[in-house]
Order: structure tokens, then sequence, then C-alpha cells
């Protein structure tokens, strides 16, 4: 996809209309041409940037700005986590509760159940295993375990909100991280060729053929060992930026290759000829020539690797490589669920169905974002 | 008055766009008789190609709207549906392209695309087909036709594309030979050749030709009658002669001026027609030329109609200067720095 | 031809030797301390620790121990830490069938389908099948996988809507068909979903651009059937993007990608064993898995710049 063109839009300029000269001023070439620009008569073809073009068509597009909308309520929703700990269900996230109790309907319950069985009026005889947790409450136990309960006690709701901030936060930072790095690289790959774009080729070529899970699965377990000690950096073993690196890391190769592509056909472009001729020096140049000129297909690569990132971070916690225990993450939680799938569905859906809107609203986005920045008009006009 | 091939009266299309709707043509008529050439000459804008893709129905879809008539003998374009549309294209109407590259399919050999035209429209076996194509070849050109049949079209030079698009355009013995813009992407000294081309061929296939161009000079050897369009309308329509000995819009003026002459004192400078061509959803109020005609005056602040203001009457324009100011002013534009004698 | 062959082959080989030396680095060098201590576990003495180092070699140095592993995996004598010390490339060939009937079958789905899709969204742009459509693609891309599948476990094999579906486990079709097919249904769904809304858009998306093409303007000039100019020309052109991802889209699910839908539904693949490796932190074993998903990639890569250069003239006489 290549930079939006510069395209004009073609608007009705100036209100009143001044008469034209009468026959007796001097008319040349010259002069005519400054009379048709004082004309508020003639319409104007007047040049918008193509940036401006695009914010007026994201503008207009409702269903892409509320996808936007849902995304930032499942964020601040997300973000407001302790807010619900602490009023809401009386619970943190780590918080156990192996032998607690809750009231509701004026019977008390445990949290986890202890065994037992239970006859119906009609005779039936109910089997209750032991160490199950206690189903969603919906609000009949005031707030507490509104979503239910987790094999440990812990309030899913709870951990829902924090494992989603997380889920989200690893995201967005991969994301950002992977999209800087691969904009640099690309820029460097591009821009001077030869060995370096050598280098850095195959760089990519090798992280890419791995396949993916593969490589984060690996990179995610590996590090979950004992931390990152080397280079000066240290990280502990559940740091969550250890999983943030990994897919950050992983995704490179498909956000900077399509890149550097564009960068070497810019790079053959006339502008950047004359802006080296003018003695700008390398970082001039890819600052102001080529870097506004992938900007858009940064705009929407970013966009989709968010959403690819959040799935890639709930697979990789899923099975194990991606947060680490305590802390939890979307992905964790649906692991988690699996053992009570018959009998608490509602445990490993619950997550999903957060992970699902949030991922559906920005590919929803992401896709206006794409239409906006597209300089086809919808409409071809053919002459 | 002999029998017009092709009438066309009072066509408009419009198309629907985000910005408003935009006027591409505004009531143009003409007429295309039998084994002439039609030269229909203006700038990106002016509704030429717009026009010339409507006779084939290539315009249609869900954001335009047509008006007026296409008569071609007798039967009216406009109203035949997409489905009778397609006996048309190709049999009775072909047309060529401006870029040749990227109008040709590049996947598939040259001599499939011609073959496939063939067998479109008429029962004939691969086999003949294929004979046909070659001899079509031989025809436009292009040496070798029994091996270059099967190349790919970027095997071709751009030249040779182009040939090998009109041999295709002619396949099925059309009566009239659209061509848009056949010489723009081409070098100059190509472009003789394929106007050349154009002129034999349409005495040997006994086709009608619309030559369209935003150079003059390209057609000053082929074209029978010229149209010149501006801002979707018919500016100034007339023979050969008419348009480039006695031109009568300032506009026509511009595009005769701005061609460099061999024959002609060499002059100082080559005219340009300053500014830029007007908005086809807010047009001008009166004559759509007049925010860059340097002629211009108080009269022009309404719209000129098309008539004949000259002697012949076949010879109409729309511009409101009198017919001996025209003639003391219009060489200033023409040739430049010349007129002092 | 030959040359441009030849060269992918070298070019390919190189690879996975890098990719083999990255994956030692990652397991060896990333966690650093001692991997025969933590092998060793919690309880060992350090008698215990020297002896595991010398059984598996780290003693030795890092490139020797490297060497050894990768000669010893080509020769297929590789042995895990783990299992009992099973032979790795073993582990791997009993996996194979599993992993190959979900990913060939899904494959097969998610291609059909994707066309399918893509092809009827496209036809009916703007009207709203077209919307609809798209709107279930962009659901079926935005659904974990994890997530899915046991969506669809709950639904129809643990008693959600049915209890009519198996609930996991794999069955060779040698042994019996039906219930190779039917424990394959739901994986095949899982796996599939997400590959079809991607590959509907990708198509929709290329055919509306062909069709603004100056080439299919040609065709509609020449007065060819609206039929013709989409099959032989509109879908051809469109067509091509898609095999290419195919070809790589399935090497990577061949090569291990499936890890999840493996293991939510229990599925002995390959995948299946590369995660339980990488849970034991089974390194040999890991590096036969690795190597093996690599090995798919890059040899499926060459395919494809081979199909690609097949059915793109430009390319091929380039």
């Amino acid at each position: 996809m290549g930079a939006p063109p510069p395209a004009t839009s073609i608007s009705f300029g100036g209100g009143h209309r001044r008469p034209v000269a009468t026959g007796n001023q001097e008319f040349t070439l010259d002069t005519a041409a400054k009379l048709a620009a004082q004309e508020g008569g003639g319409a104007q073809v007047q040049g918008r940037s193509p940036w401006a073009l695009a914010g007026r068509r994201l503008r207009r597009n409702y269903v892409a700005l509320a996808s936007l909308g849902v995304f930032l309520l499942v964020v601040v929703s997300c973000l407001l986590a302790p807010v619900y700990a602490s009023h809401v269900a009386h619970r943190g996230a780590n918080d156990a509760n192996l032998t607690g109790y809750i009231h509701e309907n004026g019977k008390t319950i445990p949290v986890i159940s202890n065994g037992g069985s239970r006859v119906l009026p009609d005779g039936t005889v109910i089997v209750i295993p032991a160490g199950q947790p206690i189903g969603p409450q919906w609000g009949a136990a005031g707030g507490q375990y509104v979503l239910g309960a987790d094999q440990l006690g812990r309030d899913l709701a709870v951990r829902l909100l924090y494992g989603g901030e997380n889920s989200l936060r690893v995201g967005l930072l991969s994301a950002a991280i992977s999209t800087i790095v691969s904009v640099l690289l690309a820029l460097l790959a591009g821009y001077f060729g030869g060995v370096v774009d050598w280098i850095l080729s195959r760089v990519f070529d090798l992280i890419w053929a791995f396949p993916v899970v593969l490589l984060g699965i690996a990179l995610g377990t590996a590090l979950s060992i004992n931390g990152f000690h080397h280079f000066g950096i240290h990280l502990a073993a559940g740091d969550l930026w250890i999983p943030t690196a990994v897919i950050a890391f992983v995704f490179i190769p498909y956000i900077a290759r399509p890149l550097r592509g564009q960068v070497l056909a810019l790079r053959e472009k006339e502008f950047v000829e004359a802006a080296v001729a003018q003695g700008a020096g390398p970082l001039r140049i890819m600052l102001t020539e080529l870097l506004p000129n992938i900007a858009s297909t940064v705009l929407v690569l970013f966009s989709l690797i968010v959403a690819n990132a959040i799935l890639t971070e709930v697979g990789l916690s899923f099975l194990g490589a991606g947060v680490q225990p305590p802390n939890a993450s979307w992905g964790t939680l649906i692991a988690d669920g699996q053992s009570w799938l018959a009998t608490d569905p509602w445990f490993s859906m619950l997550p999903g169905i957060f992970i699902a809107i949030s991922v559906l609203s920005l590919n929803i986005f992401g896709d206006g974002l794409r239409d906006a920045l597209d300089p086809r008009a919808k409409v071809r006009i053919e002459r | 008055m002999s029998e017009h091939l092709l009438e066309v009266k009072d066509l408009s299309v419009s198309f629907a766009t985000e910005d408003g709707t935009v006027r591409a043509v505004d009531d143009v008529s003409f007429g295309l008789e039998r084994g002439k050439v039609l030269g229909i000459v203006g700038e990106s804008g002016s509704g030429k190609s717009v026009t010339a893709m409507t006779l084939m129905g290539l315009t249609r879809g869900v954001n335009a709207r047509f008006s007026g008539e296409i008569l071609y003998k007798g039967t009216d374009l406009l109203k035949v549906s997409d489905n009778d549309l397609q006996s048309y294209r190709g049999q009775e109407l072909g047309m060529i392209f401006q870029d040749p590259m990227t109008s040709l399919n590049p996947v598939y050999r040259i001599g499939e695309q011609i073959v496939e035209a063939i067998q479109a429209h008429e029962k004939v076996g691969k086999a003949e087909a294929r004979a046909r194509t070659i001899e079509l070849l031989h025809q436009v050109g292009i040496p070798n036709p029994e091996s270059r049949v099967d190349d790919f079209p970027h095997q071709f030079s751009g030249g040779m594309r182009q040939r090998a698009m009109i041999a295709m355009a002619l396949s099925c013995n059309p009566a009239i030979l659209i061509a848009d813009e056949p010489t723009t992407a081409l070098d100059v000294t190509i472009q003789a050749q394929i106007v050349e081309l154009i002129s034999r061929l349409k005495d040997e296939f006994q086709s009608s030709v619309i030559f369209i161009t935003h150079d003059l000079g390209v057609i000053a050897e082929i074209a029978d009658e010229i149209l010149v369009m501006y801002a979707g309308r018919v500016v100034e329509q007339g023979t050969k002669r008419d348009i480039f000995y006695e031109p009568q819009m300032p506009y026509t003026w511009g595009l005769l001026g701005s061609i460099p002459r061999l024959d002609r004192p060499r002059a100082d400078r080559l005219h340009t027609i300053k500014g830029m061509p007007p908005s086809l959803i807010n047009p001008p109020e009166g004559c759509k030329f007049r925010p860059r005609c340097p002629h211009a005056f108080e009269k022009c602040a309404e719209e000129p109609a098309l008539e004949s203001r000259v002697e012949d009457p076949g010879h109409l324009d729309r511009c409101w200067l009198t017919v001996d100011y025209k003639r003391s002013h219009r060489d200033e534009t023409i040739s430049p720095g010349t007129e002092a004698a | 031809m030959g040359a441009f062959v030849l060269r992918r082959t070298v070019g390919m080989v190189l690879v996975l030797i890098a990719v083999s030396f990255i994956t030692y680095l990652i397991f060896i060098k990333i966690p650093g301390g001692d991997p025969a201590a933590r092998l060793a576990g919690r309880t060992a003495t350090p008698a215990n620790i020297e002896s595991i180092r010398i059984k598996l070699g780290l003693n030795h140095s890092f490139i020797v121990q490297w060497f050894d592993m990768v000669k010893s995996l080509l020769s297929g004598t590789l042995i895990s830490y783990y299992n009992g010390g099973t032979n790795v490339v073993g582990q791997i060939e009993q996996g194979l069938p599993a992993t190959f009937s979900l990913c060939l079958g899904a494959g097969v789905i998610w291609l059909f389908f994707g066309i399918l899709v893509g092809t009827i969204s496209a036809a009916a742009a703007g009207r709203f099948s077209d919307r609809a459509i798209t709107a279930l693609a962009l659901i079926g891309i935005s659904l974990p996988v994890a997530w899915l599948g046991l969506v669809l476990l709950y639904l129809f094999a643990d008693g959600g809507l049915t209890s009519a579906f198996a609930y996991g486990g794999y069955y060779p079709i040698t042994q019996n068909p039906w219930e190779w097919a039917t424990h394959l249904i739901l994986p095949w769904i899982t796996l599939a979903v997400l590959f079809i809304g991607f590959y509907g858009r990708v198509l929709r998306s290329n055919i509306l651009d062909t069709i603004n093409e100056d080439f299919v303007r040609t065709a509609k000039a020449k007065g060819l059937s609206p039929r013709r100019i989409m099959v032989k020309h509109v879908l051809r052109a469109s067509l091509i993007p898609i095999v290419t991802l195919f070809g790589l889209d399935f090497a990577a699910v061949l090569g291990g990608g499936a890890i999840i839908t493996e293991t939510v539904y229990s599925l002995q693949g390959v995948g299946f064993y590369a995660y339980q490796s990488i849970q034991a932190q089974d390194l040999p074993a890991l590096m036969g898995v690795t190597l093996y998903g690599a090995a798919f990639i890059v040899v499926f890569s060459v395919i494809v710049d081979v199909a690609y250069a097949y059915l793109d003239p430009r390319i091929r006489l380039a």
C-alpha cells in the first residue's frame, strides 16, 4: 500500500462575486490569471492535505468511531480494576479464599465446595464434587463473586479486569515497540541498502522462518525459567516485560519487511534525490522525506498488529508461556477454566468474550482507518 | 446529407461522488459519418474520455446518470440493456486505450487475448481464430507474427503493444474504432507511426474513427472533423480547415499555440494556457473558460450558446467575441512573438 | 529457473543451520544458570548433577554440544532428556499423522470456504450480504483460537447444546475412518474459522482492486460476457496472492502452528509434542520440533516462490 498522493478537494472558493473589469483594462496573460484567482465566482481547486482528507473520511465513518469507543470502554473498565476490587468485590486479584463463605438469600454457601450431596424435592440426588468453585452469582451475593470464583477462591470478576489490564497492556505495548523498532530497521535497511540491508534482511528472514507460535513459546518458556539476566538487564521470571518483548520481537518481520519494500521504492524517487543534492544527511532524509510517506502504511499495520498481539498473548498465556502466575491475563484465565468447562462454562467463556470484543473493535476501527487513508475515492471517476 | 452512422444528441453524463455531483459531460452533440475520422480534443477533465467510454457503455454504474441519446444505426445505445450491449462491443464498436501495458492482461499471451475477442462474437474454431489473429498482427505491422503471437504483453515494446491492441479492437470488423489517447503514452516517433497505421487501417477495414487526444498536432493529418471540448462541453466544432485556419475559441488558440511548429518562424516562447480547469461540481457561471481567458469581457458573464457565428454553418463555437476581433487577436496566442510585422 | 531453485535451496540450508543455532541459544544461554541442576530437580546432590551433566554431554563446549545435537538429529538418533530418553525423531514421526490430518482437513476447508466467501462478498459489494459476510469475517478473525476450541467443545461435545461430537483425542484413519473424521470435525472448524475470515477479506479486497484494472476494462470493451470476465480475468489475477498466502500459512500450521488446537482437543500431534517438550524444557526435543517446523516454512516458501513464478509470467521471464 502506498502513501496517499496529494489529492485535491474541489470546493467553491469565496462568497460573493466581483464583476469582471470593463473592456478598458489591459489584459495580458498574467493579469488574466491573477484575475481568475481573485474572482470569487469561478470555483477554485483547493489543495487539502491528504491527512486532512483522511481525517474527514474517518470522522464520517460512524461504525469505526463507535468501535474505537467500545475498545476504549474496555480499556477504561480494565484500568478501573483496583476500584472494582476494593469497592465492589472487596477482594484483591490474588486473594485466595479456600475456606470462605458467601451469604445469599439467607443461605451460607462455601466458595469452594466441600463435597457432599443434595436431594431435590422430586427425589433425585445431586452429587457435588469437592473442590468446585462457586459459579457466577450475578450480584446476588452483594458484589462478591459476581462472575464466580476460581479454584483458589479468588474473585473471577476482579481477575478478569486485572487480567484484561495485563493482556491489553502487553498487546498494546508490544505492538508499539514492535512497530517503532520495525520502522527504524526498515528505514535503515531501505535507505542504506548494501551490506546493512543484507544483514537486516537475513535477520528478518531468520525470525520469520520460525513458526510464530513456536518461537513465542520457546522464548517465553526459556525466559520463564529464570527470567532474563544478561547485558545488564535484569527481569524476573514473571515480569510482564518478558511476554511484551517476546511478542514485539516475533512480529518484527511482519512489519519491517513490507515497510522496507516501500522505503526501497521511495528511495528511488526524485524528491529524495533532490534532498540529497541539497546536502541533507541520512537522518534528515529518513525523518523528513521517507517517514511521512510510509506513515499511513505504518498506521494501518499498527492497528493490525495490536489486534494480533493481543491474540498472540492470549495464546501464549493459555499455553503457559506468556504471563506467569500469580499474574492473570485473559489467556491464563481461559486455561484455568478448562477444567470446569462442563459445570461452569462461564469461567472460560467470559475472558474469551472480552477478548473477542476488544479485538473485534480494534479490527473494525483498523478497517475504517484503512478506508480513510486509501487514496482511491469510493467512486472512481473515469475521465 | 450523408447518412450518419453515429448520432449523439444532447448527451449528458454525471457522477455522484462524496464531494458532490460531477457533470463530466454536458449537452454534447455530434455526428459521425461512414469512413470519416472525428477528432475530440481537450485537456484532462474536459470530458472527452468519458464521452468515448459512454459510447461503449463503460461508464455505467450505480453512481452514473445519463441523459440524451446515442443513436447508432438508429438504435439508442443508452437504452440498450447491459446484456445486449455485449454484442455491440467489439463487433460494432471497438476501443483502444491510452496505456497498452496496463490495458492488456499480463498473464495471458497476446494471441490468446485476440482469439478471445474473436471467439466472443463469432462462431469460429480455435485454429481459424488463431490464423486470423496472425493475419491481423501482420496487418498492423508486427514483424514475425507467427512467433510473436505467443508472446506475453511485457515482451512487446510500447508501440508494438499498441499495434496489438489495435489488431484486437479491429478483429471483429467494427464499424467504429474509438481510440482514447492512443499515442499519449508513446514516443513521438512511434506516435506518428500509430497515427499513420490507424489512418491506413481505417480504409482497409472501412471503419470510422473517433480519435481522442489532448494534442491537436497529433490529429492534424488524420481528422476530418474536430470537436474541441472544455469542462464537459463542446466549445468549438468544425472541419479540420475550420479549426486550424479559422479557430474561433480562445481556448482553441491556446491549444494551437502550444504545438511546437517547424513550418513557422521560431516563436520566443511556447504559449501555455494559464490557470486550471474548472470544477465540474460547481462550475463557474457564464462562459466556463472565462476565468482563464485573456480576452474576456463583460458579456462573457452570460453563457454563450453553441452556434455558428461565421459563414460556414458547420463551424460552431461558444464565444461572444466578434469575428473581426478574433481574426486580429488570435495570432498573439497561436504564434506569440511573430505577430509584429 | 534451475539456478533460481538452486540458490534458494542453498539459502534454505543456511537458514536452517542458523535456526538450529538460535534454538540452542534460546534454551541454553537465555535461562542462564546450570541446565543440569535444573534437570536434576530440587533434591539432587552435586554428584547427581555431575552425572547428568556428563550423561548429557553438558560438560563439553557450547559449540561442540550444538554440533553433536544437530548431527544426531539428522541421523535420527537424537534422544530427548525426558520420557526415559525416547528418540526425538521417533516422537515427531508418531505425531505426524495427527498433525497432518488436522492441517490437511482444515486447509482444504479454509481454502474452499475462504475463496467462496471472498468471491460472494465481492460480487455483492456494498449490498447487505456483503456487509453481513464482512461482519462475520471480522468476528472470525477476532476470536482467540483457544477460546473458540473450548466453546465448540462445550457446545457440541460437552453438553452445551449436544454431546454428539467427540470430546477430543485422535483416531488414526487406518483404524476407523468414521471415528477419525468425527473426532476431527470440531478441530477442523476451530482451525479453519480464523483463516476463512482472513482469506475471505483478502480475496474480496483483491477482486475489488482488480475490477478497476485497465485490462478488465479492455475485456469489457471486447464484449466478453460478465462471467468470462470474472473468471478468466478478475479471479485469475486475484487468486495469485491467495495461493502464495496459502502456501505459507499451510506450512506454518503443519510446522506446529496448530499447537493450541491440538492442546485443546488433545490431539497427539507434533504441535502437542512441542508443547509438552516446552513445558518440560526438553531441549533436544525442542530442537527437533523447532527445526521440523522451520524446515516446513522454509521449504514451502521456496515452493511458493516457484508457484508464483509459474502463475505470473512477468516474474518467470524476468
